[in-house]
């Protein structure tokens, strides 16, 4: 049916796509330092590295948002310049991005046909789009609904648009930024499934990610970067996942830290039946009972949005519950303001760190001193001890290895590693009884990521109780002794660590006992 | 070195805005037919040509500063005051009254006294608006600005009847004003001038101001509640009580210029129906001379006689040039959009800087979690 360069959209496909010798520099940095990358018709070429490794400044230059101060791009061996986003998809090069472009309050077909020229003028030619869109939904099966409205979908279903308005663009070659960051496992797998799809037909696929497993999965060759330079490509199949993060990181990595055994000896937070509302009016929690023992980590599993901000509220006092009893220590705290709470040594690692963690434009030593700076050594009778509260910053930076010029740099200046490391250095020293942590590793590289979950277990070895709040499913693998899904603002099921697998989770995550079948 | 170029920039951009500002007055005065070097000569002159003259600048200065001071603690608690013209007149009727009340005490006791009436004053007048603002959400832009009203009226109430001199209200006259101060309840001058003590003591709480924002756990809250107060709330501080000490403490810094008016300058209270009659729109300038200052209250010193000296030089530019006197406000305002504006500028640019360095990647992604999986999963 399709012609040998044809793609079934009916676009000519990129048999060959290179960039070679990319060099971008920043004041100050080198982004991107004479960088080759080639895609394929037919491909999926992954795109690893650690924040800040120079992945999406290679990809911008290709998609026409940044311009290279070295090197060229060749598409089918012909020089190509490419000075705008016009440009690249007028060469059929489309970028999916991590953060959806879409118009929740538009339809489907309304958020496709926008920015396009209306084949009938001044009118709109929605039907035609929509008539479009169908096509291409049954080349691709790809599940959609033109006349849907963007906010009725799910995430996986929105980033489908995204895919479509690629294809509808004429897209020949896909650049993926991260698309599996905000999908449950089941929606990972149905991009998969596209993905395959697309391959066969003879599209190109740059799939950007920073998760190993998925990388081994789904791409045919990897390519690493690392600092903006390029550590090396290879066809997937002839590398491990350990050689991968080996090269990526620049050492030896640990991915299954040691755990240690289960040692519960005396209930530290409890929950019970507990409601709340959430920030849109609806019931945030609808009868919550669960239990956090000393020395053990519980994971809370669940799709964004499914109540566990309003779970971390609710415990740390930031909202008022609506029914219910939070008990910490045998005491009852519900109701308390979040300063009493905070005295009775809960720490809290917010989900919302540049926001809710740290004061951007305090320094670091001030950021350290947050929630203790009332107390001794800190200040006395209202004066701050501003030498001790030095000698603090610097035994924390020397002790969580944050990486900054000073103490006395301010906290916005930082990496989004090292503010959280801060954030854990504030939350940890203080040696708390229970830590609540949500989505502590979010948006962090490898590295940083690796050093927030061995200290979430080292305070666990320590007999901490520590509730890990996470939507990283691996993550709640890898650190959970117990794994709480919660779904609708109630908790599907608890499930030890060893029953859990990712399907029943993700059965969970969507609301469906495995029991039960599917028939929720 | 181009960092420490760069930052010296900084540094004098305040500096530099204000040559940038005078030297658009100096085109509009040539349009006026007045030779701007000699304007400005008559300007510098009566700034700072004799001791007398600096004086006066200082004179002007006093109560700028004090409410600087003020202005600096409200906007580090980003809560802002624009009630300093009724705090003053709040400050300095209550230590007037005091004042004339309590005649037969010893001159240093009913000082400190008033002074501190006036302090406490402005403070009430300041924390009003911040109780509002801080449990029921009323902006204080607009609460601070309708109390400034409420502030002029009461002032002319009370000066044309319960407060009223006794002998102005024998006269057919009846001069909107109080009795005078006895001699031993007026400020000390410093020199056979017009300075006075309440200048000295202006720059005194200027360093304690400063102690209070980076050295106590009061000014470390307010300035963690003006910088953040989620991450203020999320960290136990009681973010409404810090809103409402900040704009309380900015009331009584005003409130204390008011009586500091009073006690140093003017001896009495006299009202022409406006606040800028008893204030010399010291509160409204007092948050320009702040901001000129960076909102640091040491540098807030020099910011403060700076608008002292336009201030008392634009009265003898007038004298000797005969320009109109609007001129004196515009180049006034011509130095407070400059200013400004180059600190909007300089921030902007540091921004951008900053975002060049920190280029690469997309900031975490907690910002587009759409929470509709909910809903479509149901």
């Amino acid at each position: 049916m399709t012609e040998a360069n044809t793609l079934p959209s009916g676009r000519t496909r990129i048999d060959h796509l290179e960039m070679r010798g990319i060099t971008k520099r920043f004041p100050g940095v080198l982004a991107s330092d004479h960088v080759d990358f080639d895609v394929q018709a037919g491909e999926v070429h992954a795109l690893l590295g650690e924040n800040g490794a120079g992945k999406s400044t290679l990809m911008k230059i290709l998609y026409g948002l940044y311009h290279p101060d070295e090197g060229q791009v060749l598409l089918n061996g012909q020089p190509v310049t490419i000075s705008s986003p016009t440009d690249s998809i007028n060469l059929g090069i489309g970028m999916i991005h991590q953060h959806f472009m879409l118009v929740p309050t538009l339809t489907v077909a309304e958020n496709v046909a926008l920015g396009l020229p209306s084949s009938r003028g001044a009118l709109t030619d929605l039907d035609r789009v929509s008539k479009r869109i169908l096509e291409l939904a049954e080349i691709y099966s790809l599940k959609i609904d033109p006349s849907a409205y963007v906010w009725q979908l799910s995430v996986g279903q929105q980033q489908r648009v995204e895919i479509i308005k690629a294809l509808y663009r004429g897209a020949a070659l896909l650049i993926l930024d991260e698309p599996t960051a905000v999908l449950t496992p089941q929606e990972v797998d149905e991009l998969f499934v596209i993905m395959r799809q697309m391959t066969r037909d003879g599209h190109g696929l740059v799939f950007i990610s920073h998760k190993l497993h998925e990388v081994v999965e789904i791409s045919n060759r990897v390519t690493v970067l690392r600092d903006g330079r390029k550590i090396g490509t290879r066809p997937t199949s002839e590398i491990t996942k350990q050689d991968l993060a080996n090269w990526m990181v620049g050492r030896e990595v640990t991915f299954a830290p040691d755990r240690g055994d289960v040692q519960c000896a005396e209930a530290r937070l409890q929950l019970q039946d507990v409601s709340c509302g959430s920030d849109r009016g609806t019931p945030g929690l609808r009868g919550v009972s669960l239990e956090l023992c000393s020395g053990e980590i519980l994971g809370i599993a669940g799709v964004s949005g499914n109540g566990q901000r309003e779970l971390a509220e609710t415990v740390t006092g930031l909202r008022k519950t609506t029914g219910g009893k939070v008990i910490l220590e045998g005491r009852d705290i519900t109701g308390l303001h979040p300063a009493e709470i905070t005295d009775r040594m809960l720490s809290y690692i917010p989900e919302e760190r540049m926001r809710d963690g740290v004061i951007k434009d305090f320094s670091v030593a001030e950021n350290l001193i947050l929630r203790e700076h009332e107390k001794k050594p800190y200040s006395r009778s209202g004066l701050l001890d501003l030498r001790e509260i030095s000698r603090h910053a610097d035994e924390l930076i020397a002790q969580f290895h944050v990486k900054t010029p000073s103490r006395d740099t301010l906290a916005k200046n930082l990496s989004g590693g090292n503010i959280q490391k801060v954030v854990l250095a504030r939350e940890i020293f203080r040696t708390p009884r229970v830590i609540l942590a949500a989505q502590p590793t979010r948006g962090l590289d490898i590295g940083a990521t690796e050093y927030v979950r061995e200290q979430l277990l080292e305070q666990r070895r320590k007999g901490v109780a520590v509730m890990l709040i996470s939507e990283d499913l691996d993550e709640i693998l890898a650190l959970s002794d117990r794994i709480a899904v919660l779904y609708e603002g109630r908790i599907m099921d608890i499930v030890p660590r060893e029953e859990a697998t990712p399907e029943r989770l993700g059965l969970l995550m969507a609301g469906v006992h495995p029991e039960e079948g599917v028939t929720a | 070195m181009r960092a420490r170029l760069s930052s010296l920039f900084d540094a004098l951009l305040p500096v530099l805005a204000t040559l940038a500002a005078l030297a658009v007055g100096a085109v509009m005065l040539l349009f006026l037919g007045v030779n701007p070097i000699e304007a400005y000569a008559a300007m510098w002159d009566g700034a700072f040509g004799s001791g007398n003259s600096f004086a006066e600048t200082l004179v002007k200065a006093t109560p700028l500063l004090l409410v600087a001071l003020g202005i600096c603690i409200s906007f580090r608690g980003d809560v802002i005051n624009i009630g300093g013209e009724g705090q003053m007149i709040i400050g300095a009727i209550l230590a007037t009254w005091i004042g004339l009340t309590l005649t037969d005490w010893p001159g240093w006791l009913v000082i400190t006294f008033c002074l501190l009436a006036g302090f406490v004053g402005g403070a009430v007048w300041g924390g009003i608006p911040g109780l509002l603002k801080a449990y029921f959400n009323v902006n204080e832009i607009l609460s601070t600005v309708m109390m400034n009203a409420i502030a002029v009226q009461l002032m002319n109430f009370l000066l044309r009847g319960p407060m009223i001199d006794p002998s102005q209200a024998q006269l057919a006259s009846k001069i909107p004003q109080t009795a005078r101060l006895i001699e031993a309840f007026q400020l000390p001058r410093l020199a056979p001038t017009r300075l006075h003590m309440g200048a000295l003591l202006a720059v005194a709480l200027a360093f304690l101001v400063y102690v209070l924002l980076w050295r106590t756990t009061w000014g470390y809250r307010i300035r963690a509640v003006g910088q953040n107060p989620h991450a203020s709330r999320y960290a136990g501080i009681q973010v409404p009580r810090y809103m409402v000490l900040a704009l309380l403490l900015s009331g009584a810094f005003a409130g204390l210029a008011g009586a500091v008016q009073v006690f140093g300058v003017n001896y009495r209270m006299i009202t022409d129906g406006s606040a800028s009659g008893f204030t010399g729109s010291a509160g409204f300038n007092g948050i320009v001379a702040a901001l000129f200052g960076q909102l640091h209250p040491i540098w807030s010193i020099p910011a403060s006689i700076l608008f002292g000296a336009l201030l008392v030089g634009a009265n003898k530019m007038q004298r000797m040039t005969q320009v109109p006197s609007a001129l004196v406000i515009v180049l006034n305002g011509l130095v407070v959009i400059f200013v400004v504006s180059s600190e909007i500028w300089r921030r902007r640019r540091q921004r951008r800087r900053m975002a060049a360095a920190g280029h690469d990647e997309a900031p975490p992604p907690n910002v587009d979690k759409k929470p509709q999986q909910a809903e479509a999963g149901a």
